[in-house]
């Protein structure tokens, strides 16, 4: 035999120089051995030809401008920032602003793309369609512009801060207002059913929706449950009708007027007004919420010039005992079921033990919220040009957040209908036939069989989001591209020091994600041989 | 119709009656004007040449597929689109597929007591304990910890065979049970079905195994383009076959 392939034999035959190319135990060594020292080569004379470079114009590395004043305004910051901070702590508000954004992303984009995969595989030909539609619009068209387009659409079709305001004109139209429905008779139940408007081709089309809606609904409940049961569904969708129909298509909640009545009085509200009883203010300048308030707050410190709320830290602690808790039940509840076979019925008391406590500690701590508004003068006439109280969300967050959540949910719809479509036909089959329900089938069969198809393609996403939301940069929002990578880069003149440490950065944010998703996957793969 | 038949139908005793059933897919008239009784205990094997519609037949049973005309009466229950009556079908008819269809996340043991568990509210103790009794019957109760990858084409459909046992069915149905498989796993498998056949089980197998037929059936089905073409016992079936299509299939299966 011209190769040895026993340790006994090449013994025997004793080394030869060749063997380290012939020889197959030797072969692969050898290649490392001559990569490995080719690639250090490489980098030596890289980072050779980087030194020597930089000596040329008198430069060095120097991370020393971390430790001075930043001196750039930050719109939107998670912790406490000034001009005076440091370009460290610029870093540091970046870092957050990526995070924050990331998070949000990640879990957006997560239900989003799960619903509408499932949606994707609906028999319903219409729903199918759509979610076709939905997943080409979006992964077919760059992520940049979608972020654009987002921004440009939420802060051009917003009104002006000043929309919101209470006029004197405004004050004068409802007194005038006043009068007149004194004489007409109150806006009562009786009025609205005689002013709504019948005729009108919105309410044909939304009589025709609920005639559409109502009817599938029964003949879906129908296939499956008794009749009666079935009424109560399809009576939902009337109950709902008939409540938007006072609301939405009388012609509003004053009595009804003639047309020139209602146009001598003028306007009686503010040009716009806030969403969700009267809270969320979307303008051009940014979407102001309400913001949380504690009578009774916990204190706080700092530690390493970061600040540490005591309110925020005993809810955490409150969330994670609730959680633990309700995990006891829930095993209890399983253990129940492994000796007599019924399962107890546990929601409710999950429910309980999940919300109880984070309520009464949240009255003990005495929240309330601080709704955005304008100050009104004793005539109630608003005063000042922007919103006061409650925070305001920049519409480069908003926008960011929307267009990456859209755009990677699209991907992780797909991988989502893969995963599914993945397993066979027969174990569905085989599960039907055995008598379980379809959404036992999907939670006991179908599902821990397609997340080991699912998790580690939706890894590359979660990745592939984070790192995306460093296009914020397009709409000026200051993530760690824009303070790190851009600003603090720009002043400081130090690209080399401000891309090594935003790569190792970006780099260490990406191992995380991936470890604790494999650490998922592992825990939830097929476990075979 | 022979007169032991008609002996076997009387009410109550039937476990399975199709009357008048046809089944399309789209244009495609895959079962045309089915009629079939079946008495409780009786044992039926159906043969047909491929694509002649005996594995939609039984599919039709269990409502795997839907039917679009006639009625199909399973132990009492009429199945139509209610889910209540599907569901007590379900649990009253156990199926042996072609290709298994063991879930591979699961052991065997959990494949066998997973439908209890869920569907019966059987205890998990007891439950493990029949599926334990039912996997001593087929033979296998050292493999049960085992995953259903690890187990060979043979093994594999005696579990499901077990698995399906486990809920307790009246009606056993088969779609191919051994084509999936080596000719000495078939041996294993048809012995057990053999077995199965003698405590008495109501059985409806689609097979191309005629010693099978010969040995346990009560009654054979030849099915060709969607139609019963032909039904008997199985002695007069091979021995004496009445149409051409039967004699043509039994020449070409029997002729090697």
């Amino acid at each position: 035999m011209a190769f040895a392939t026993s340790r006994a034999e090449a013994s025997k035959g004793g080394f030869r120089l060749s063997m380290l190319i012939y020889d197959t135990r030797f072969r692969a060594i050898t290649l490392q051995v001559v990569a490995l020292i080719l690639f250090l080569l490489f980098i030596g004379w890289l980072t050779d030809n980087v030194i020597r470079n930089l000596d040329a114009k008198g430069k060095d590395i120097n991370f020393g401008f971390l430790w001075v004043r930043a001196g750039y305004d930050i719109e939107q910051t998670l912790i406490p920032y000034t001009n005076d901070s440091s370009h460290g702590r610029a870093v540091i508000i970046g870092l957050l602003n990526t995070l924050v954004v990331a998070f949000f992303g990640c879990i957006l984009a997560t239900v989003i793309g799960v619903i509408v995969g499932v949606l994707r595989l609906s028999n319903n030909w219409l729903i199918s369609r759509l979610m076709t539609i939905y997943v080409e619009i979006f992964r077919n068209v760059p992520l940049l512009l979608w972020i654009l387009l987002t921004f440009v659409v939420i802060s051009e079709t917003m009104p002006a801060p000043a929309a919101f305001k209470i006029t004197p004109a405004i004050l004068e139209s409802r007194a005038a207002l006043e009068g007149i429905e004194a004489q007409a008779g109150g806006n009562g139940f009786w009025s609205r059913i005689t002013g709504l408007q019948t005729l009108s081709l919105p309410f044909f089309l939304w009589l025709l929706a609920l005639i559409g809606i109502s009817a599938s609904a029964w003949q879906y409940a129908r296939s499956r449950l008794d009749a009666g049961k079935a009424a109560l569904i399809a009576a939902i969708p009337a109950v709902l009708w008939i409540v938007a129909a006072l609301t939405v298509f009388s012609p509003s909640l004053s009595p009804v007027l003639a047309d020139s009545e209602a146009s001598a009085i003028g306007p009686t509200e503010p040009a716009a007004s806030k969403f969700f009883f009267d809270s969320i203010a979307l303008t051009n300048r940014g979407t102001n919420v309400p913001a949380p308030l504690l009578d009774r707050p916990l204190g706080g410190t700092e530690i390493v010039s970061v600040p540490v709320n005591y309110s925020v830290l005993a809810v955490i602690a409150v969330i994670i005992v609730s959680v633990l808790a309700n995990r006891s039940v829930i095993r209890r509840a399983n253990k129940l079921q492994e000796t007599t076979g019924t399962r107890p019925t546990t929601w409710w008391i999950s429910l309980l033990i999940l919300f109880l406590p984070l309520i009464l500690l949240l009255v003990a701590l005495g929240l309330h919220w601080e709704v955005p508004a304008f100050p009104v003068n004793d005539e109630g006439v608003s005063q000042g040009f922007n919103f006061r109280g409650g925070i305001q969300v920049m519409h480069s967050f908003t926008a960011l957040l929307i267009a990456l959540s859209l755009y990677t949910s699209a991907f992780i719809a797909e991988i989502v209908r893969a995963g599914i479509q993945a397993i066979s036909r027969g174990q569905s089959e085989a599960a039907a036939a055995l008598g379980l329900r379809p959404g036992r089938t999907m939670k006991l069969v179908i599902l821990p069989q397609a997340l080991r198809v699912i998790i580690p393609p939706l890894i590359s996403q979660y990745l592939n989001l984070t790192k995306n939301t460093s296009l914020g940069i397009a709409v000026s929002y200051l993530d760690l591209r824009g303070t790190l990578g851009g600003i603090t880069l720009n002043q400081t003149g130090r690209e080399l020091e401000c891309m090594l440490l935003m790569m190792l950065i970006y780099l260490t944010i990406s191992l995380i994600i991936s470890s604790g998703m494999n650490a998922f996957n592992s825990a939830v793969k097929l476990k075979e041989r | 119709m022979t007169t032991a038949q008609k002996q076997l139908q009387i009410p109550g005793e039937i476990a399975i009656e199709i009357r008048k059933m046809n089944k399309w897919y789209g244009q495609f008239h895959v079962l045309r004007d089915i009629d079939l009784t079946v008495a409780r205990g009786e044992r039926i094997v159906i043969c047909g040449p491929s694509g002649s519609g005996k594995s939609t037949m039984i599919r039709c049973i269990n409502r795997l597929e839907e039917h679009q005309s006639g009625d199909i009466i399973v132990d009492g229950t009429e199945l139509t689109n209610d889910l209540k009556n599907i569901d007590k079908v379900r649990s009253e008819v156990g199926m042996v597929f072609q290709h298994f269809n063991l879930f591979p996340h699961l052991t065997i043991l959990e494949n066998c007591t997973l439908a209890p568990i869920w569907v019966r509210k059987i205890p998990k103790k007891q439950a493990e304990e029949t599926a334990m009794h039912f996997l001593t019957k087929v033979k296998i109760p050292d493999q049960a910890l085992k995953y259903p990858g690890q187990l060979s084409g043979g093994q594999q459909q005696r579990v499901a065979i077990a698995r399906s046992l486990c809920m307790r069915p009246r009606i056993m149905l088969f779609d191919e049970p051994t084509s999936a498989l080596d000719p000495e796993m078939i041996k294993e498998v048809l012995d057990t079905m053999i077995e199965l056949a003698e405590e008495g089980m109501t059985m409806l197998c689609v097979t191309h195994e005629m010693g099978f037929a010969q040995a346990v059936a009560n009654r054979v089905v030849f099915m060709d383009q969607g139609q019963i073409v032909e039904q008997n016992a199985p002695k007069e079936f091979f021995s004496n076959p009445q149409s051409e299509r039967t004699k043509l299939f039994l020449s070409q299966i029997l002729g090697h």
